[in-house]
């Protein structure tokens, strides 16, 4: 698959006088009198949403329903209440929460800034060594963050030179998640497709090489910049091993995995962690669904090169 | 226009600008090429500062760990390859590697099949579709451990549980689920094709688009059914993305951890341990650093490798 980052899939258009039904592999009749193909569908779509989204929707049920009892989980709340969330708040689910937010907003930001920058000089420039930093950062990508986590533990417990221990900040789980080579790469790809002429246009005016990367780079990137930052947001919200690794203490943990503990204390029922489980799911929801035309370019582009 | 006050090295003509880049700079301007040839270096400073610190140092002390016995305080011994020959021998780690290797196939496979299934249901321009198409990507965005542990409420072991409750509505189970070793690997791998079923069904998807109708249009001249067209037209056609996208997918799901980590922590009884829960639990539970590293360099060579020869063969393939 060969499709240059920035083009979504393009759909073949039906030559005028081909018949709908071989708009898709199955054949799927459009006709509106085709009631049987239309019934079998529809049963068929009910079904994969109910599959797919099932287990989702009663994750808001759960969340507002007062039940103890996890043999009592069901669709709709029988009796909705926030009484969950207060006795989650006593919980610190907030707190959790908060590092969640900060972490993920911080590590963003961090992702997406180095992300350009990098990118600009990878796209932009030729320089001795680049063809060894490509390999760097191919070679960052096909090593698993799981296979280091032991040593990167030590690491941020006393970062090498600078002598500082990262260990129980917020810091040390943005640091790591500062770079990260797939949006490097689509970054590079996408300012590659961008015309020098532009680019000489604004040098023969004048524009040093800063005004140049934020004034006529950047602005006609922010379609990658769309898809780095919901795969970047989405990376970063799906962090587990990291923030467990980095925490000193049950306070530094991110939502995602004080879940978990939440879990195994006896006091709580299954109400209160579907209750935090709901409040880990709802940003995800929020960014994917603002951003899916993005999100959905970006899997048909990037996952063939990751 | 404001050439040559400036000073830069910019002139009316794009050509001369490029090659001027390209280092094809006279005597005089020596000093400011070098400047010029700072400014890459400064753009990237900060992604290989991260990387050094975060990605190549923990790699390289992964490394020196693995050849030592970790002892805090008292102070590194050299072992050589002694940790690796523990890991090998370790009945804990040969159970993993199968668990790992089932796993990461089964969903891989798994979720192919599902997500094929579903981009066929799902193909099409109707509004209504592309409503469904959102819905059922949803699992896909959720975090890894929120899934978890929304599924292991699902699958609440008691015969009243939600999913066994749903399930005795079609005749089937109850089922153990997670809590029975005979059950636990299979529920687990359950998750698994559930969270990336979708994620496989949207690339299917774009490969659907990208076929030529003109094709199955002659394949409609021709009187073929609906099965042999798909079998004869629409598989042909997908066979690229699919075996891409499933060696790729395998060669990742080496890697799974925290989904296992939050729906079974590898119990019952090990019988869903994974490598990196072993590692896991070597490494930061019983404190056994040096074998703990000496293992995750090896999950490391070996995803490394396989990736390697599946690019190669790749390119191989696409040149021919």
């Amino acid at each position: 698959m060969t499709t240059s980052t920035g083009t979504a899939p393009v759909r073949t258009r039906r030559k005028p006088g081909v018949s709908s039904r071989l708009d898709t592999a199955l054949g799927w009749s459009t006709a509106r009198n085709a009631y049987a193909s239309r019934a079998i569908r529809i049963v068929l779509c009910t079904l994969a949403v109910l599959i797919f989204t099932g287990p989702l929707i009663t994750v808001f049920s759960g969340a507002f329903d007062v039940n103890r009892d996890p043999t009592q989980l069901s669709v709709l709340p029988g009796n909705p209440t926030l009484q969950n969330y207060e006795e989650a708040a006593a919980k610190n689910i907030w707190t959790y929460f908060a590092n969640s937010l900060f972490i993920a907003g911080g590590a963003l930001l961090l992702q997406l800034l180095v992300s350009v920058f990098a990118a600009y000089a990878m796209a932009r420039k030729k320089f001795r060594g680049q063809a060894i930093i490509l390999l760097l950062i191919l070679t960052t990508m096909m090593l698993p963050e799981e296979v280091i986590a032991i040593p990167l533990s030590l690491v941020i417990g006393d970062l090498p030179v600078l002598q500082l221990n990262l260990r129980g900040t917020l810091l040390g789980v943005i640091l790591p998640l500062g770079a990260w080579g797939f949006s490097i790469f689509v970054m590079t790809e996408f300012m590659k497709e961008i015309p020098v002429e532009l680019e000489e246009a604004a040098r023969v005016d004048g524009a040093g090489e800063l005004r140049v990367f934020a004034r006529i780079i950047l602005p006609l990137c922010r379609p990658a910049l769309a898809v780095i930052a919901v795969f970047g947001f989405t990376m970063i919200w799906d962090q587990y091993l990291l923030p467990r690794i980095v925490a000193n203490d049950p306070a530094d943990y991110t939502l995602t995995v004080a879940l978990a503990d939440l879990r195994s204390d006896i006091e709580v029922g299954p109400g209160i962690v579907l209750a935090g489980a709901l409040l880990a799911l709802v940003p995800s929801l929020i960014v994917y669904l603002s951003l899916q035309k993005s999100f959905l370019r970006g899997i048909t582009t990037g996952a063939v090169k990751g | 226009m404001t050439i040559g006050i400036t000073g830069r090295e910019a002139t009316a003509v794009p050509g001369a600008t490029r090659s001027a880049r390209d280092g094809g700079i006279t005597a005089p301007r020596r000093r400011r090429h070098w400047g010029r040839s700072l400014i890459p270096w400064a753009f990237l400073a900060p992604a290989l500062l991260l990387f050094l610190y975060f990605k190549f140092i923990p790699m390289a002390e992964g490394i020196r760990l693995s050849l030592y016995k970790v002892q805090p305080f008292l102070g590194d011994i050299f072992v050589g390859m002694d940790n690796y020959a523990a890991v090998l021998d370790d009945t804990a780690f040969q159970e993993a590697a199968y668990h790992t290797v089932v796993l990461a196939f089964g969903q891989t496979f798994g979720s192919m099949v599902v997500g094929f299934f579903l981009a066929l249901l799902l193909e099409g321009q109707a509004k209504s579709l592309w409503f469904v198409r959102s819905a059922v990507f949803l699992p896909v965005v959720a975090a890894t451990a929120v899934v978890g542990e929304i599924w292991r409420v699902l699958y609440f072991p008691d015969p009243n549980g939600f999913l066994n409750e749903v399930l005795s509505w079609v005749g089937a189970g109850p089922s153990t689920f997670l809590d029975h070793p005979d059950t636990a690997l299979t529920s687990v791998m359950m998750v698994g094709i559930w969270k990336h079923a979708p994620y496989d069904m949207v690339l299917i998807l774009a490969g659907l688009a990208g076929i030529d109708r003109e094709q199955y249009e002659a394949s409609a001249l021709d009187g073929t059914t609906v099965f042999q067209r798909l079998w004869y037209v629409t598989l042909p056609a997908l066979r690229p993305v699919i075996t891409i996208l499933l060696t790729l997918a395998a060669i990742r799901g080496l890697r799974v951890f925290t989904e296992v980590y939050v729906l079974t922590g590898g119990g019952p009884a090990g019988a869903t341990s994974v490598w990196m829960t072993t590692v896991f639990s070597r490494g930061f539970e019983k404190n056994d650093i040096g074998v703990a590293s000496a293992a995750s360099v090896m999950l490391f060579l070996v995803t490394f490798l396989l990736t390697v020869i599946v690019q190669v063969w790749r390119r191989a393939r696409e040149a021919r």
